[in-house]
């Protein structure tokens, strides 16, 4: 099972130029939520003032190598490493979920673009990146959802308590526990079980990529460029942040 | 002057939703970010802008008096045990402060539940602090009236 394009055998049903075009409108569907998300909520107009008022407040020009360094710094420390975290649970979390999610997808893409039926052998190394990369996701995302998020650990709410904030983390936790119990099923060979919680699989995984404007999925996009803008801040001297206090400035 | 959050700063750790005495810091339902949400009964004792990590929060004064452009920041560094204000005035004057908050290393005090429980003799004084469950206790003994 964990070893077996699932997509590949699901091409007896649904034919795979079906299964390609899903993919291209999800992909569309979160540009475009993306796109929706900036202007509606004026992120960018925000982000380029602050960028504006930024320059206006250097004590020091930064040349293109020092930017060059920062962007790189933002995408190995706040992006790659999820270094932005205070705690270290959510920090691991937060990494599990996102190399997870990371392998899920980008191996189902290459499984139904390049293995969509079984006369293109897929390799046994695909499939189980796709189940490492799913389960990876369903433990760091149950442990925050569970544990850690900051309702339940904070606030006090049940877990179970709802609001928009847990749109994104919701739909994709159900829609990678439905891809894996469907993988499962399909195993079986129960036909009706498996057109049941196939339909349940899309019909999550589509509300995930749909409903982008509403949820913290453009989160990965804007977080990164909040990062940078603060690297940025305290590197040309405009950041009202107080200096180390070793070397405090200003009058004393 | 009340606290208010940088939202694309805080992380969302609940660190000043724990820590605010007025309970007026909390999770916003559609960014899971912390926010005020009583700046008027915000009893300023910028508890939170010290407890957050991520130098997120900051104090703003009301607009109908205080007049806007001005920020107030600080840095609390936990391995120096100091905490910095950075005051920046509108006019442009700047004004930093730095001050020990500590002089123990940070964490290095134990919490009431990491000691043993008191002796029968040590939960009859006067001196004792803390509920019974912090004490390994199952309950307080009840005091004989004081004869004085």
């Amino acid at each position: 099972m964990f070893t077996s394009n699932p997509f590949a055998e699901l091409s007896a049903f649904i034919p795979p130029t079906v299964m390609q075009t899903y993919i291209v409108v999800m992909i569309l569907m979160v540009a475009g939520g993306t796109l929706f998300d900036v202007f509606h909520k004026k992120s960018a107009t925000y982000f380029f003032r602050a960028w504006r008022d930024s320059k206006a407040k250097a004590t020091r020009r930064l040349g293109g190598t020092e930017m060059t360094s920062l962007a790189i710094r933002t995408a190995v420390v706040e992006v790659l490493t999820s270094g932005e975290f205070c705690k270290v649970r959510r920090r691991i979390a937060h990494l599990l979920t996102f190399y997870g999610f990371l392998a899920y997808i980008i191996t189902t893409v290459i499984m139904v673009f390049s293995y969509p039926t079984p006369d293109t052998p897929t390799p046994a190394i695909l499939p189980a990146l796709w189940n490492i990369g799913a389960l990876m996701v369903l433990v760091g995302g149950y442990w925050f959802w569970f544990f850690l998020r900051v309702d339940v650990a904070h606030e006090g709410n049940s877990p179970f308590r709802l609001m928009r904030a847990d749109l994104f983390v919701v739909s994709l936790l159900v829609s990678v526990t439905l891809g894996l119990v469907w993988e499962f099923v399909q195993a079986t060979g129960n036909t009706v079980s498996t057109n049941v919680f196939l339909a349940l699989y899309i019909l999550s995984t589509t509300l995930l990529f749909v409903s982008v404007p509403w949820s913290k999925f453009s989160h990965m996009f804007y977080k990164p460029a909040a990062a940078f803008q603060k690297r940025v801040e305290e590197a040309n001297g405009s950041s009202n942040l107080p200096a180390p206090a070793e070397s405090p400035k200003g009058e004393m | 002057m009340p606290t208010f959050v940088y939202m694309t700063r805080c992380d969302g750790c609940g660190e000043c939703v724990d820590i605010c005495p007025s309970d007026i810091m909390h999770i916003d339902p559609v960014s899971r970010r912390a926010y005020n949400i009583e700046p008027n009964m915000c009893w300023e004792c910028y508890s939170c802008v010290k407890a957050c990590p991520q130098n997120a929060i900051d104090c703003r004064g009301y607009a109908d008096f205080a007049p806007l452009g001005h920020s107030v920041r600080v840095r609390r560094e936990e391995e120096k045990g100091t905490i910095s204000w950075k005051i920046k005035f509108r006019d442009g004057r700047e004004k930093n402060f730095v001050s020990p908050i500590r002089t123990t290393p940070w964490g290095s005090i134990k919490s009431p539940s990491d000691y043993e429980a008191p002796s029968p003799d040590a939960l009859k004084t006067q001196e004792l602090a803390h509920e019974p469950e912090a004490l390994h206790v199952e309950a307080l003994p009840a005091l004989p009236p004081r004869k004085d």
